[in-house]
């Protein structure tokens, strides 16, 4: 058996090893990647800059933990976005975990300094209206009316008494609606429901998985702009100016898809010039 | 006790790795584990997120036509009875049948004509290269991908090679599908690692 044929019938054990030092390395080191802020994830972020403050978005997390590394950093970086900007947050979960999801990213912008001097206030400059069951019904549903298809808050507070909910009755009274997803439902439903009948502006982040099923929804103008994956979220990131989590894992995600296109080649190589060999 | 926490996540974490040496009886613990805690959480979110307030908190303010709903989710759980488990077939039917209405407009509209509409637009756009190029991918490629899943004329000559054409098309998409998949999983061992040696153990910050 030869190099090449010994490289071909390689144990996967040493892949996941090499795979694993690939991803792990990087994370000790703080290098600076040039990351370019595509089209999409600008137009995102320039429907965002249009929208003056005060201006009411509603924010859908459709994700559970198990999507965390790629959509939570979105989530962050959102929620600081829109505090900066002064925005007013209403948060909800078409998936249960969502709105836990949500909290937990709020708990870690509310302590970063710069949003600790905008102090903002719960029920005036954001609310969680938490889960509700029906999947799609539930947009559906927001559309007739928000505050009959979210009665309570998360915690249990009457949605009509929380001050930021004054005056929204449906869609026409939210300015954008940002979806982050992780399957069904998610950016799918809420195109197909909110976007298409009630004329809604939505931008989304997504995992990547997920992304090229949503990118048709893109160039027809259905979606203002799309964060697609880690990659995604730190264009976000380096648009808004704040380089934070997933900017700083991009130098891994680098790493390891160089490593794995460099096993797709020597591989591939290793298939073909062993067949050749065989044919001869 | 955040600390107890962060140790058993990581453990967790690693028993679910050690799947990558090989199969073991510390993976089966966490894997089981998984399921059983996902059921119970499932359980207990449907429990209050679903039928206390979609359901009991209605009847109990006296909204008894939620009732035709109650009645429609017991007849679901009679399939556990074969005798009469028929009648499931009711709820079934009325699940089906919403759905499919709901989403039959919602597609068409949503999928269909408005994907249409924006794949008729100009070949040549005056004065953009770029565009023009976009505009021809767009085009030519959903017109030969269509073609390729058009079986009721053989695959040769001209409408063959447009055929060929689509196959080339998908292949790119699929490419394209394939790259952001490993891009996912990449993210998420990258989350996991940064738990194990941030979180857990402290190395990096």
């Amino acid at each position: 058996m030869n190099f090449l044929e010994k490289l071909l019938a390689l144990d996967r054990r040493i892949i996941f090893l090499f795979i694993a030092i690939a991803v792990a390395l990087p994370l000790f080191f703080t290098v600076k990647l040039h990351i370019e802020v595509t089209p999409v994830v600008r137009n995102l972020h320039n429907a965002l800059e249009a929208l003056p403050p005060g201006s009411k978005v509603l924010v859908s997390l459709d994700y559970d933990p198990g999507s965390m590394p790629e959509l939570q950093p979105m989530a962050e970086s959102f929620f600081r976005y829109c505090f900066m900007r002064d925005l007013k947050i209403i948060i909800i979960g078409l998936w249960p975990n969502g709105p836990i999801q949500a909290n937990s990213a709020l708990e870690v912008i509310l302590n970063e300094p710069d949003i600790k001097k905008k102090n903002p206030k719960y029920g005036m400059d954001y609310v969680n209206l938490g889960y509700t069951a029906g999947n799609e019904v539930v947009i559906e549903r927001m559309g007739s009316d928000i505050p009959v298809t979210f009665p309570k808050d998360y915690s249990g507070n009457k949605t009509e008494d929380i001050p930021l909910m004054k005056g929204v009755k449906n869609f026409n009274n939210i300015d954008f609606v940002y979806n982050l997803s992780a399957g069904y439902p998610g950016t799918v439903e809420w195109v197909l429901f909110g976007v298409d009948p009630y004329k809604i502006k939505l931008g989304a982040g997504n995992t990547a998985v997920q992304a090229p099923q949503i990118y048709p929804y893109l160039n027809s103008g259905q979606l203002v702009g799309l964060l697609g994956g880690m990659k995604g979220g730190a264009e976000f990131e380096i648009a808004t100016g704040h380089p934070a989590k997933a900017v700083k894992f991009m130098f891994s995600q680098s790493v390891s898809h160089a490593l794995i296109c460099f096993f797709i080649l020597i591989g591939n190589f290793a298939y073909f010039a062993t067949r050749k060999k065989k044919g001869a | 006790m955040e600390t107890i926490g962060i140790w058993i996540a990581a453990l967790l974490t690693l028993g679910i790795f050690s799947f990558l040496y090989k199969d073991n009886p510390f993976y089966k613990f966490c894997e089981s584990l998984f399921v059983g805690i996902s059921a119970g959480y499932w359980f207990v979110t449907t429990f209050w997120q679903v039928f206390m307030p979609k359901l009991a908190d209605n009847l109990i303010a006296g909204r008894f036509y939620y009732m035709i709903g109650a009645i429609f989710g017991v007849l679901m759980l009679l399939r556990l009875f074969p005798k009469i488990g028929w009648l499931s077939r009711w709820s079934l039917a009325l699940v089906v049948g919403t759905t499919a209405g709901l989403y039959f407009t919602r597609y068409l509209v949503s999928n269909g004509m408005v994907q249409v509409q924006n794949t008729i637009i100009p070949l040549y756009v005056k004065g953009n290269l770029s565009q023009t190029i976009g505009n021809l991918v767009i085009v030519i490629g959903t017109f030969s991908g269509l073609i390729y899943f058009f079986f009721s004329k053989e695959h040769k000559g001209a409408f063959g090679g447009l055929a060929k054409l689509g196959i080339w098309f998908l292949m790119l998409s699929f490419g394209a599908s394939f790259g952001y998949t490993v891009m996912s999983r990449m993210s998420l061992l990258i989350g996991r690692m940064d738990y194990l040696l941030g979180t857990w153990l402290g190395l990096i910050r």
